[in-house]
């Protein structure tokens, strides 16, 4: 996947968890979690959907590398 | 020594005596004063109020008249224009409609029609209300009447002190005023209070304190409160008890007070309830205090018929304690 | 139409899911009611076929009012036209006097159906809500309205212990300790919301509501305890790093469970305070609060947390989560709970001690787990902690309860194999 496609389908992931947010206006840099009040359910239904959409095995402990949009853009294109 | 004395002088009377003492009491302060009516003379008086006065303050001043209400209460009026302090006697109210004109269209009338010029100190005493099986036309109450109409002063003495002090400031006053003496009350009997030797013709007075319902009444009913207020007290309800005692003018302050306290009320009335002082009452709460009512007014009246002779039917047409008890037990809802 | 919490006073009916004839069973849903706390769905209670609906969708009905008539099976369909009921129901249709009611604003309330009335599927609501329709207007006393007026409750919405039932200034009273001011009124409220949306200002004043409610009436205590989640964590750890995301348990799901079965042996802090007196719960049915995004709150029930394993618990919690947030949430589940956790999550605050939800008599506030100093066998070590607090109405337990529940929460997060 492009960076570009990534980060399309983050936002996409996003917007369904947090329908009243633009995550497409988030920067690269931005806490997703900050920025969208996305709290532990939320990210949790992320992870599922990114997994499921990318096939990318996400373990638990590699969470803390998907809290922004440039780190998840790094991580599945990794 | 000392007090064998007061009680020789008679501090503990019955109703009659303190109407008699009155009587007494004014024609010794007043030269002016004097006292007419049917049988008040040698017959000592109807209910014997006036027994023996003649004899003390012979003929002149304790006058017997004709059956002729209408007469002798326009002569009464006459002599109070005149500058004289008549007590005038009607046996009972039942026969002051005899009087009626000359009470409404004169009495009540004249300061008001001469612009101030004249006035009318004249009293008027009468027996009222039923429960002696004196029948139909013999057991009326028309204190409620007569309190509907301006330029008069209605008094209802309930207890033996009103009925021995309210005659004396009754006098004073320059209006005309109507003393209805309840004919069940003239054997009650009473201590009088040493210390008070007056009382006032303007104000209703609590007879006994109470926070949850305000029983408003006179005359021979408020012996019959007082005993439900203590009925009540047993189940718990402190009843206050009001003795209105001027039904015209109404004391309206002591009533809203009482019935903002309380929030609740009974009016207990001998009259019947149709345009009676109990619904004037009533009407008055209900425009003036609204919005301190908890619970909806009650009135414990003379049922609406001609009042019986047979003693079982007359105790069931007037108001009795289980009435007064339950209509104030009602309004407390359940607790 | 069922209270859905104490602070519910009407809902408007958006959905009907059945149909006049249509058989229904205890628990079916049966329509789709708007209230402050977002779109919600009815449950029935008793079993029959739907006779009439009494109220159509976009009627808004007070708390307590007729939303359909059911005919029990084999019972005749037809109408039973009761001369009493028709006769209440003559003397009442009249616009006029509650709208010339003096000087009270009232709640703008749908006009009553103008049919014969009959027994409404009698909702599980407590007893309070349940009076009958509001088909005629309520008897309140002179003294009792104004009080109402002036404290901002609706004094229709109350039982009366006067005369006739009346509501007294005894009850407005006794209502303003346990009610605080009603809603002030909005200038909105049209049934045409999406599905799932709710008011934030309804809303915000339904929590400003239950909680001055609380803070009023109900004497808290509070209790603190660290617990070492370490144990709790490498468990948790364990278990997700074997499975797939959507398998995974959040970390809520230990000490939702373990909260349970402390409760199990503390039962003084599960229930609640009705009439002066503690009810215990049989069940465990937590309430789990939930932040709504817009600014919203509400703790729908987990049901029968003590019973759940650590995977169905969170397909429950995920499941009643996204309920709360589309909207779907069910009547039942809204007065169900018997105890109520908030967890602020792991950006939270260290620690968040909870105003109890009444009528429930204790709640828990979890902090985030946070890697700090802790002492063990004599040394300091780096731990992941944890600061639980608990709220407990002081009328219906003591401090010493709350301690005994505390300490069997934080034993029983010491061993997640037996969660």
């Amino acid at each position: 996947m492009t960076e570009e496609e990534v980060r399309q389908l983050a936002c996409e992931l996003l917007s369904d968890i947090a329908p009243d947010t633009d995550p497409s206006a988030l920067s690269g840099k931005e806490d997703i979690r900050e920025a969208l009040d996305i709290d532990s359910m939320d990210f949790l239904n992320f992870v599922i959907a990114l997994n499921k959409r990318t096939g990318v095995a996400i373990p638990e402990e590699d969470y803390p590398e998907l809290f922004t949009m440039d780190d998840i853009v790094a991580y599945v294109q990794r | 020594m000392r007090a064998a004395e007061q009680l020789a002088q008679g501090l503990r009377m019955t109703y009659r005596e303190a109407c008699r003492q009155a009587i007494r009491e004014a024609l010794n302060d007043d030269p002016r004063a004097f006292l007419m009516g049917e049988d008040v003379g040698l017959y000592g008086g109807c209910y014997a109020v006036t027994k023996g006065l003649l004899e003390e303050f012979g003929p002149e001043r304790i006058r017997d008249t004709p059956l002729a209400e209408s007469a002798f209460v326009g002569a009464g009026i006459g002599a109070a224009l005149a500058g004289m302090r008549p007590i005038v006697e009607i046996m009972t109210c039942n026969f002051s409609l005899l009087a009626l004109d000359q009470i409404m269209n004169n009495a009540a009338t004249i300061p008001h029609m001469s612009g101030g010029q004249f006035a009318v100190p004249l009293v008027i005493r009468m027996a009222t209300g039923a429960g002696r099986q004196l029948a139909a036309q013999h057991s009326h109450s028309l204190e409620g009447w007569y309190a509907h109409i301006p330029g008069l002063k209605v008094l209802a003495p309930g207890t033996v002190e009103d009925a021995r002090y309210m005659l004396k400031p009754a006098l004073a006053d320059p209006n005309p005023v109507l003393i209805f003496e309840h004919i069940v009350l003239y054997n009650a009997e009473d201590e009088l209070d040493p210390a008070v030797t007056s009382v006032d013709i303007s104000s209703a007075k609590v007879r006994r304190e109470g926070r949850d319902v305000t029983i408003l009444t006179y005359g021979n009913s408020l012996p019959k409160s007082l005993e439900a207020a203590e009925t009540l007290a047993g189940e718990g309800i402190e009843a206050e008890v009001v003795d209105l005692r001027v039904l015209r003018p109404l004391d309206d302050a002591t009533i809203f007070d009482s019935v903002t306290r309380t929030r609740r009320c009974v009016i207990v009335d001998e009259g019947w309830k149709s345009g009676s002082i109990s619904a004037e009452i009533g009407a008055r709460l209900v425009e003036e205090r609204f919005f301190e009512l908890d619970a909806p007014l009650r009135r414990v009246c003379s049922r609406e018929v001609p009042i019986p002779y047979a003693g079982h039917l007359e105790e069931a047409a007037l108001p009795q304690l289980p009435q007064i008890v339950e209509a104030a037990r009602s309004l407390m809802g359940r607790k | 139409m069922p209270a859905l919490g104490a602070d519910m006073e009407s809902g408007t009916v958006t959905e009907w899911l059945v149909e006049p004839g249509g058989e229904v069973r205890k628990g079916d849903v049966v329509a789709v009611v708007e209230t402050h706390k977002g779109a919600i769905e009815v449950e029935i209670f008793e079993e029959g076929v739907i006779a009439e609906l009494v109220a159509k969708e976009g009627d808004e009905v007070p708390v307590g009012g007729v939303l359909a008539r059911l005919a029990k099976p084999g019972e005749e369909l037809e109408m039973r036209e009761e001369p009493e009921a028709a006769e209440e129901q003559g003397a009442t249709t009249k616009p006029g006097p509650a709208e010339k009611a003096p000087a009270v604003e009232e709640p703008p309330k749908i006009a009553p159906p103008s049919r014969p009335k009959a027994e409404p599927p009698r909702p599980e609501v407590p007893a309070a809500a349940a009076r009958p329709a509001a088909e005629t207007r309520a008897k309140v006393s002179p003294a009792a309205r104004r009080r109402a007026a002036e404290i901002g409750i609706d004094p229709e919405t109350l039982e009366g212990t006067g005369i006739d039932g009346s509501v007294t200034l005894a009850d407005i009273e006794a209502a303003g300790h346990r009610a605080p001011a009603a809603r002030p009124k909005t200038a909105k409220g049209k049934p045409d919301k999406a599905r799932g949306s709710f008011d934030p200002i309804e809303m915000r004043q339904a929590i400003a509501a239950a909680m001055s409610r609380s803070k009023r009436e109900i004497p808290h205590y509070y209790l603190t305890i660290i617990i070492d989640m370490g144990r709790a964590q490498g468990w948790l750890e364990d278990y997700n790093r074997e499975r797939p995301p959507e398998e995974r348990l959040l970390p809520a799901v230990l000490p939702l469970k373990a909260t349970a079965l402390a409760l199990k042996q503390v039962p003084q802090l599960n229930g609640f305070w009705e009439d002066g007196q503690v009810a215990r719960a049989d069940r465990v049915n937590i309430g789990w609060a939930i932040a709504l995004r817009g600014g919203g709150l509400i703790a729908p029930a987990i049901r029968d947390v003590d019973t759940l394993s650590p995977s169905d618990l969170m397909a429950a919690l995920r499941d009643v989560v996204a309920r709360a947030r589309s909207g779907g949430l069910r009547s039942s589940e809204l007065t169900d709970p018997t105890f109520t956790i908030t967890s602020l999550g792991e950006r939270g605050a260290d620690s968040v001690i909870g105003v109890i939800y009444p009528p429930q008599v204790a709640i828990l506030g979890l902090g985030r787990v946070s890697e700090r100093p802790w002492v063990a066998n004599g040394r300091v070590v780096a731990r992941p902690l944890m600061v639980a607090s608990l709220s407990g109405d002081h009328r219906a337990s003591d401090g010493h309860t709350g301690g005994l529940f505390l300490s069997a929460l934080d034993r029983l997060l010491q061993e997640p194999d037996a969660l």
